[in-house]
């Protein structure tokens, strides 16, 4: 990762990372530090007096119900989230990836929603699904169904993810198909000679292919529902009913909101932030080993 | 194993571009036929037509007595070879060979005889455990050789397979791949755009251009007897020189104040008649000062390739080399006479580069 | 190649044509309830067409407001988007194109501490450290400022891996070369480099200007005066009072207008916007 010819001086490459370097301090590392410190401290209810008190607010937040219901919506949120995005927009870039006329006019369409704030998409989805006055929700009443994510936990989780997906596929389908067109085509022309028949050569040839897209795909999809989907969550059922979507993140936010808890949500924070850390170093140390050709 | 007939085979791009403007010909069973052109000549298409990569515009093309047109590739029984290769990175070299006979349904063991049996004549059996990204570029190519003949096709189809390689490797597979073919008796399709591979290879040879076929014939016969002055100049290397000329009476020709024999020349031309004449640099010979049917040929420079010389310089106002062997002729600038055998005379029509000759 | 294409291409069209219906249909709704008066969408009578009251809505959003919740003139909080998505993007290019130079064309001794310092923020956005990064804005005195609103989201790794990632790409003879022709490292970054990464530059743009347009959590924060807020704020704000309340023909009007400028990006930079999210992921 070097160059062999460069320049040399100190002053100078200083003086250019200077902005970079102060901004990631003050906006970056100092509130990061903040947050571990925070999270030893317990505040009084009137946030009068602080007391360093170690490891007691983690002990505290793996003893909260709460914290444990968060942990498991953030789990089925990004499973679901994930499968659904990936295997929807897998379909769309397979079909998008045929020399079919129009090819270019359908990707377009099918991209801009990664445009649309989450915050948004979430508007959007909430206004279909309203029990009162969603059309979609009036519909699901006309055929019998039970539907209402304000009251019922399950449809307002349902609600988000399907939130989730819909914003989400446009990207997860932009680099399928990026995928799908670096495979060389005359390795599935190979394939095609070899007698594999569609089906076939999708499942022995092209997906083996496409692995390190969907591995990639997987990792980001999955800090996407870590963090990305706060807006939809807000959005369309704030984080409720009664904590039934009310993921990690969200968390973290409606603890630390009222500052009553801000020892607690320093906390989490620094739980997310080992768990994405994690996940990057998992993901980097992964590609680097296995999934490239 | 099968012959390889193509009828008036055309291929029209959505655009009307037409890459390939009729093509008929005919590969006896067991015969190795290379298509050799420029880029752009349509030598690929035509061959990705024969594979079933590309839909025929119109005509047929037959592999044994059957008409493929409308079959698709897998049920052809053909075996191609791709210019990249095209092995599949995320299988071993043993899956890579096993693949097709997979698909097939090909029962366990046999498959295993046949991709061992294909990689002891190739000698790779010590990478079959191996991904392609693990090999270097010859034993990819061998790789990609042994998927083509596990399969036991009627037809061999090669896609400029040797371009990758560098220039060594190149004349070693060159002769590898032709033995190969003999040994086994398989019908083979070579495309290419190298005339060395094309002439050692080929016992029948396809020139084409622009789409269309310009001469087919054996090696040697398209090297001693161009059909166009596209051939000629195609095949031969350094290219064979052009010369403009005017037609002097039967079977001889007038360069300048020069004038030369031609023993294959048609009879029926006009005295005067403008065309073109071909010599080769290496059919050159040095002849006596102002002798019968000599050419004054002034050399600029020589080249020295080793166990010849190239003289560069001018002929009649126009581009001329010679090549000698190294000591033969004397290497320096000025003045040579010199002759060909009109036999190795070749004349050409100026508008359609035609050859003219006797039949 | 020869192989029967009708049924698998008439399958293709299919399943893309119901993508498409898929992810424009809840757009095509908002379209529609942006075009019809409180009423009908309370109601639940909205049809699928658009109705009468598309000018009337978008004129009322634009220039006067809601009259219950947040009062503010649309067209002044989309100014606010803008001005936080264009410091956003232009600040990001700016510092990360230094930095990336430095870090590429410099050897000094604390060249590989720097990158990591840098390097660490690429994965971990405002989220997780939100409260601290909010009381440190607030102890500078950055609430209800544009400064408030982009600086902190600059400081990001992205821009400058991606712009280290492009100039390593550029060959080493062109600086020998720039050498030869006397230039110094000012002139061959203005000259050069500069000229070379203009596409990377703009693929950047667009992404960015796209994130800062739909950023959320952060602008809710650090906004407490209406005349700060952002677009995309303003519609929860618009649609979190009880539904008797909630004008949601300007909601959703407001939700058309939040969602047009990135999506004209997207739509009309196409290929800038692909180059740019492919490369920046990498």
């Amino acid at each position: 990762m070097m160059k062999n010819a460069y320049f040399s001086g100190l002053t100078v490459p200083l003086l250019l990372l200077l902005p970079q370097l102060a901004i990631t301090v003050v906006f970056f590392y100092w509130p990061a530090s903040q947050a571990v410190w925070q999270s030893f401290l317990l505040q009084d209810a009137f946030g009068t007096s602080t007391e360093f008190v170690w490891f007691e607010n983690y002990a505290e937040l793996f003893k909260d119900p709460g914290y444990f219901k968060a942990l498991i919506n953030t789990a089925i949120f990004s499973t679901f989230v994930c499968i659904l995005s990936l295997s929807i927009a897998l379909l769309f870039a397979v079909m998008a990836d045929r020399q079919i006329r129009g090819a270019e006019i359908y990707k377009t369409l099918l991209i801009w929603p990664y445009a649309v704030a989450p915050a948004v998409a979430g508007v959007l989805w909430i206004f279909m699904f309203d029990p009162s006055l969603g059309m979609l929700a009036r519909g699901l009443a006309s055929l019998g169904v039970n539907w209402n994510p304000r009251l019922n936990g399950n449809d307002a989780m349902l609600l988000v993810i399907l939130a989730a997906t819909w914003k989400q596929i446009s990207y997860n389908f932009l680099f399928f198909l990026a995928g799908l067109q670096s495979i060389p085509k005359s390795v599935i022309e190979a394939a095609v000679i070899d007698g594999a028949r569609p089906w076939r050569r999708f499942w022995t040839i092209v997906f083996p292919l496409l692995s390190p897209t969907t591995f990639f795909l997987l990792v980001v999809n999955i800090v996407y529902v870590f963090f990305d989907t706060f807006g939809i969550i807000d959005t369309v059922t704030g984080g409720g009913p009664s904590g039934a979507t009310e993921t990690l993140v969200y968390k973290v936010y409606s603890d630390g909101k009222g500052g009553s808890n801000l020892g607690g949500s320093a906390a989490q924070s620094v739980v997310l932030l080992v768990m994405v850390i994690a996940m990057t170093a998992f993901q980097f140390r992964f590609i680097e080993r296995r999934v490239s050709y | 194993m099968a012959q390889v007939t193509l009828t008036n085979v055309k291929k029209v791009y959505f655009g009307g571009v037409e890459a390939v403007k009729g093509v008929s010909l005919e590969i006896p069973d067991g015969g190795f036929c290379v298509l050799v052109g420029p880029s752009g000549c349509g030598k690929s298409t035509l061959l990705r037509m024969v594979a079933g990569l590309e839909t025929i515009t119109s005509g047929d093309i037959s592999i044994g007595s059957r008409v493929v047109n409308q079959i698709g590739p897998a049920e052809r029984d053909i075996a191609m070879v791709f210019q990249n290769y095209a092995l599949y990175p995320h299988m071993s070299v043993y899956d890579n060979m096993a693949y097709g006979l997979r698909n097939l349904g090909t029962p366990r063991d046999e498959i295993d005889r046949r991709v061992k049996e294909a990689a002891r004549i190739l000698a790779i059996e010590p990478l079959l455990d191996r991904r392609p990204k693990q090999l270097s570029g010859g034993q990819r190519q061998r790789v990609a050789m042994g998927r083509a003949i596990v399969r036991k096709p009627q037809v061999f189809l090669f896609d400029e397979p040797l371009s990758n390689l560098d220039a060594k490797l190149r004349v070693q597979m060159r002769v590898e791949i032709k033995k190969l073919q003999r040994a086994l008796g398989v019908t083979a399709l070579y495309v290419t755009h190298d005339q060395v591979e094309a002439m050692t290879l080929s016992d029948k040879l396809v020139v084409m251009n622009g789409g269309r076929v310009e001469q087919i014939g054996l090696p040697a016969e398209v090297y001693k007897k161009p059909a166009s002055k596209f051939v000629a100049t195609f095949i031969g290397s350094p290219p064979m020189n052009i010369l403009d000329g005017t037609i002097d009476g039967p079977g001889i020709v007038a360069l300048g104040d020069a004038i030369l024999e031609v023993r294959d020349l048609r009879q029926d031309l006009a005295e005067g008649t403008a065309v073109e004449i071909g010599l080769r640099p290496e059919d050159i010979e040095i002849a006596s000062e102002g002798a019968a049917g000599t050419l004054p040929f002034d050399v600029e420079f020589i080249e020295e390739l080793g166990a010849t010389q190239l003289f560069h310089g001018q002929l009649a106002g126009l581009p001329f080399v010679m090549q000698a062997a190294t000591d033969t002729v004397a290497a320096q600038a000025g003045r040579l006479w010199i002759t060909v055998d009109p036999d190795r005379v070749h004349v050409f029509d100026k508008q359609s580069g035609a050859r003219l000759g006797r039949s | 190649m020869v192989e029967d294409r009708r049924l698998g291409d008439a399958i293709a069209y299919v399943i893309l044509t119901i993508g498409v219906l898929i992810v424009a249909f809840p757009v095509w709704l908002t379209f529609v309830a942006s075009t019809w008066d409180a009423a009908t969408i309370i109601n639940g009578q909205l049809p699928l067409y658009p109705g009468p009251k598309f000018f009337e809505n978008y004129y009322r959003i634009l220039f006067i407001g809601t009259s219950g919740t947040t009062r503010e003139p649309v067209l002044n909080m989309m100014l606010n988007s803008f001005v936080m998505a264009m410091a956003i993007a232009l600040g990001k290019i700016f510092i990360s194109v230094l930095s990336a130079y430095a870090i590429v064309y410099y050897r000094f001794p604390f060249r590989m501490a720097a990158f990591w310092i840098i390097f660490v923020t690429l994965m971990l956005p405002v989220e997780v450290r939100i409260f601290p990064t909010f009381k440190v804005v607030s102890d500078l005195g950055m609430l209800d400022t544009y400064q408030g609103l982009a600086v902190p989201l600059i400081a990001s790794a992205t821009g400058t891996l991606l712009f280290r990632q492009f100039f390593m790409t550029i060959p080493d003879e062109l600086l020998e070369a720039s050498r030869i022709d006397g230039a110094g490292p000012f002139r061959f970054f203005k000259d050069t480099v500069i000229p070379l990464s203009i596409t990377t530059i703009a693929a950047l743009f667009v992404i960015q200007f796209i994130y800062g347009w739909n950023q959320y959590l952060w602008p809710l924060l650090v906004t407490t005066k209406d005349s700060m807020q952002t677009i995309v704020i303003a519609i929860k704000k618009m649609i979190v009072t009880s539904d008797a309340l909630t004008e949601w023909q300007l909601a959703m009007a407001t939700a058309m207008l939040a969602m047009l400028p990135p999506v004209l990006v997207v739509v009309l930079m196409q290929r800038l916007f692909v180059k740019g999210l492919v490369e920046t992921e990498k």
